[in-house]
């Protein structure tokens, strides 16, 4: 691994596509020093040094690698769960390579000294990039703001009180003014805290059925809807952190329409689960926002496809058998989905409802402009991140090749198309099917 | 005696092969088991009439009652049908066990299914509950009822009353009240008396009725006089104190205006209506004491009556499914 690092890199034989530059053709890529060098379309990759490790992709897709905005680890404070190391290999078998990590950790991330932590565990134990979002308010209570201006200089990528909505209307407006000074992202789950409390489902007939506790999707429209009142007012960027609701997507569009500075992710699990998939309560279902029905399910895949929502994202929050093997509603909510995000994202592109271009810009170009960063592309110069993947081969989802510490799949033996055959980061392999 | 046990043969030897192991939902049955339990819940009605009223169709068998909700009428019934059947009873509750000390509902199941039980029965405050514990022990599990999804055992019993007091279940029409929100007794038995052929009505404030019920196959009434009109049976719910402080309900005393059981509502009914309640009774909130004690309406004690009998069928029922049986 090592000694690959310092040598340059072809790729020879790709079919190559990039979301930033609109490039699908077949060619070869360079890569040297960590960075692209060079992106050759066409049959003849010119000359290939001798020094080059070359590799032979056989048409296989060549695309950026993945950037996810939002992932869980259990480092700090957790470990059990999760580490930044065991996260970072189900990440590089996943095809993705810069992840941003949730601050809602033991101690929180909600200060400098925390996000420094963080990137230097990260620097050392991480097979990929791996980024902190810092906390919006201390300890993510929602009531004091946390400081966003020392966390900015120590590294922090955007602030968030990651699964908790802040419930206080005037503590967030100046976290979003505030933010907005130092051109800081905020992502704020758009969730009323009443109509949400204690849910495990959304409300319907199969939640009343079930005789779950549940939120009617009207709770996300709600919040959202405060959120862009107060993004107008402010004029701050906020990232709506999990849109899942037909009826969020309304306000959601309304708000885009009238130029306002929001943008959206939604999760590969919202993509591919409704309520109905629960069933005789699989635990594994259960996620912070529930799995909805599946008219909220399609409107999520339409707004997809329409760009309205931007980015998606993992949510990968791992949780150990203890957290999951209970009743439904006292199981921890989540589900682990790094190394299944691609695969799991093709389907899209098989069902012929999503071009792959649009998909592949949902998880590269757009996650990273979000946060200004210079991966997610295949340009000159841009980080040598790159995912190969053989877009056909059949894969059947085994838990127990999972990588992370936790095995809360909810892809539990789904059949998937698509897997990820090689994984780089900075030029250097990090990952080989 | 003899009669009783050769009809019992009869029925659990010729017509009736139980197909379960597990008694969780009644959504698990179709209308032949149903109607089978009903008939050899009919012949144990007419033991526990007897002086002798003990069998030993479950001699030797242990159960187990893990109860993490409280619960007088519902623990008492299933210990007195397994002792009638001559099973051994032991009855747990969280309180003073493993269970306060943060050891996990399958943890716990685990533990006790390693004493070899054959009858696991779990009331529990979560929803799935019993369906999560059957899928970990290796011994027959009953539901005695999970979080606000089922109570299977009830909804039996409440068939078993219905079918004496009428001579049929289908095309009755019946009236669920109250709140059918928090209730696995409601859900148990919309499913069962809809699969039996009755017409299902729920009745009960907005506030009170889940989200889209309408799609259960029931009609939605929040008026009482308008839900209960001519109804055959009128079921009243259990409205929990707590939620009528504010929460769900203004108050005790509207709720009883609009939603309590009185003599003036009831006699929207049918001319022949019964009344039920699957108890505790909250008396003067929901339902009238002047209702609940006249014996000419009121089914409420033949149900506590019956409560032990479709415990005792559904016990016999699986005895045929337990290990070494």
């Amino acid at each position: 691994m090592s000694a690959s690092a310092h040598r340059p890199l072809a790729i020879l034989n790709a079919r190559i596509l990039d979301p930033a530059s609109g490039l699908d053709a077949s060619g070869a890529l360079f890569a040297r020093d960590g960075v692209i060098e060079a992106v050759v379309a066409g049959s003849d990759p010119g000359a290939v040094g001798p020094d080059h490790e070359v590799i032979d992709a056989g048409g296989s897709l060549l695309i950026p690698g993945l950037v996810d905005l939002r992932a869980k680890t259990g480092e700090p404070g957790f470990e059990t769960r999760e580490t930044l190391r065991s996260a970072s290999e189900a990440a590089a078998a996943g095809g993705v390579t810069t992840f941003v990590v949730q601050p809602d950790t033991d101690p929180v991330i909600d200060e400098a000294s925390v996000v420094d932590f963080i990137r230097r565990r990260a620097r050392d134990s991480s097979l990929v990039n791996i980024l902190p979002a810092g906390a919006a308010t201390q300890g993510c209570l929602g009531e004091r703001m946390a400081e966003i201006g020392l966390m900015a200089e120590a590294g922090c990528v955007y602030v968030t009180d990651a699964d908790r909505p802040i419930m206080n209307s005037k503590v967030m407006r100046r976290v979003l003014a505030y933010a907005k000074g130092f051109g800081m992202l905020v992502a704020h789950r758009p969730a009323d805290p009443w109509l949400s409390e204690g849910a495990a489902a959304t409300s319907g007939e199969f939640a009343g059925r079930m005789g779950l506790p549940s939120a009617p999707p009207e709770a996300e429209k709600i919040m959202l809807e405060r959120d862009l009142a107060l993004v107008e007012m402010t004029g701050a960027r906020l990232l709506a952190d999990q849109v899942t609701t037909a009826c969020a997507l309304e306000s959601l569009e309304r708000g885009k329409r009238r130029g306002l500075p929001v943008f959206a992710s939604t999760s590969i699990n919202h993509l591919t689960f409704n309520e109905i998939d629960i069933g005789d309560y699989r635990t594994f279902l259960k996620l912070d926002p529930p799995v909805r029905s599946e008219g909220d399910r399609q409107a999520v895949i339409e707004a997809l496809s329409s760009g309205l929502i931007d980015v998606v994202v993992s949510a990968h929050a791992p949780a150990p058998p203890e957290d999951k093997r209970l009743p439904y509603s006292e199981a921890t909510p989540g589900a682990v989905g790094l190394q299944t995000l691609l695969s799991a994202l093709l389907t899209f592109h098989h069902e012929g409802r999503i071009s792959l271009m649009d998909l592949i810009a949902a998880v590269t170009v757009r996650p990273a402009d979000l946060l200004g960063l210079p991966c997610g592309r295949l340009s000159r110069g841009a980080p040598a991140d790159l995912v190969l993947c053989d877009l056909n081969a059949p894969v059947v989802v085994d838990p127990d090749v999972l990588k992370s510490r936790s095995r809360n799949t909810p892809f539990d033996g789904r059949r998937l198309q698509g897997a990820v055959q090689g994984t780089f980061v900075a030029g250097r392999s990090v990952f080989r099917s | 005696m003899s009669g009783i046990e050769h009809g019992l043969n009869e029925v659990l030897g010729r017509t009736f092969p139980f197909p379960r192991r597990h008694f969780l939902s009644v959504l698990d049955l179709n209308p032949v088991d149903v109607a089978a339990l009903l008939d050899l819940a009919e012949g144990f009605v007419r033991l526990n009439r007897q002086a002798a009223k003990s069998l030993d169709l479950l001699k030797g068998r242990t159960l187990i009652n893990l109860f993490f909700e409280n619960s007088t009428r519902t623990q008492s019934s299933f210990e007195l049908a397994a002792k009638r059947l001559g099973a051994d009873t032991i009855n747990m509750s969280p309180g003073g066990s493993s269970i306060a000390k943060g050891e996990t509902l399958i943890d716990t199941a685990v533990t006790l299914n390693a004493m070899r039980p054959d009858i696991l029965v779990i009331r529990h405050a979560a929803s799935g509950a019993a369906s999560l514990l059957a899928q970990k022990v290796s011994c027959s599990v009953i539901n005695a009822g999970d979080g606000q999804h089922e109570h299977p055992t009830q909804a039996l019993l409440d068939a078993l009353s219905m079918r004496r007091a009428f001579g049929r279940i289908a095309g009755l029409r019946v009236a669920i009240c109250g709140d059918i929100l928090h209730s696995r007794v409601a859900r148990s038995n919309v499913g069962l008396l809809q699969m039996m052929g009755a017409e299902v009505r729920l009745v009960g404030p907005p506030t009170l009725i889940p989200a889209q019920a309408d799609r259960w196959g029931v009609q939605v009434f929040n008026d009482m006089r308008q839900g209960i009109a001519g109804c055959d049976v009128v079921m009243m719910l259990r409205l929990q104190l707590e939620r009528m402080d504010g929460a769900f309900a203004p108050s005790p005393r509207e709720y009883f205006r609009f939603w309590g059981l009185d003599r003036e509502k009831l006699g929207a009914a049918a001319d022949h209506v019964k009344v039920m309640h699957p108890g505790p009774m909250n008396r003067g909130v929901e339902i009238d004491s002047d209702v609940a004690d006249d014996l000419t309406v009121s089914l409420i004690q033949d149900q506590v009556e019956m409560g032990v009998a479709a415990r005792m069928a559904i016990l016999a029922a699986l005895a045929a499914r337990l290990e070494n049986a």
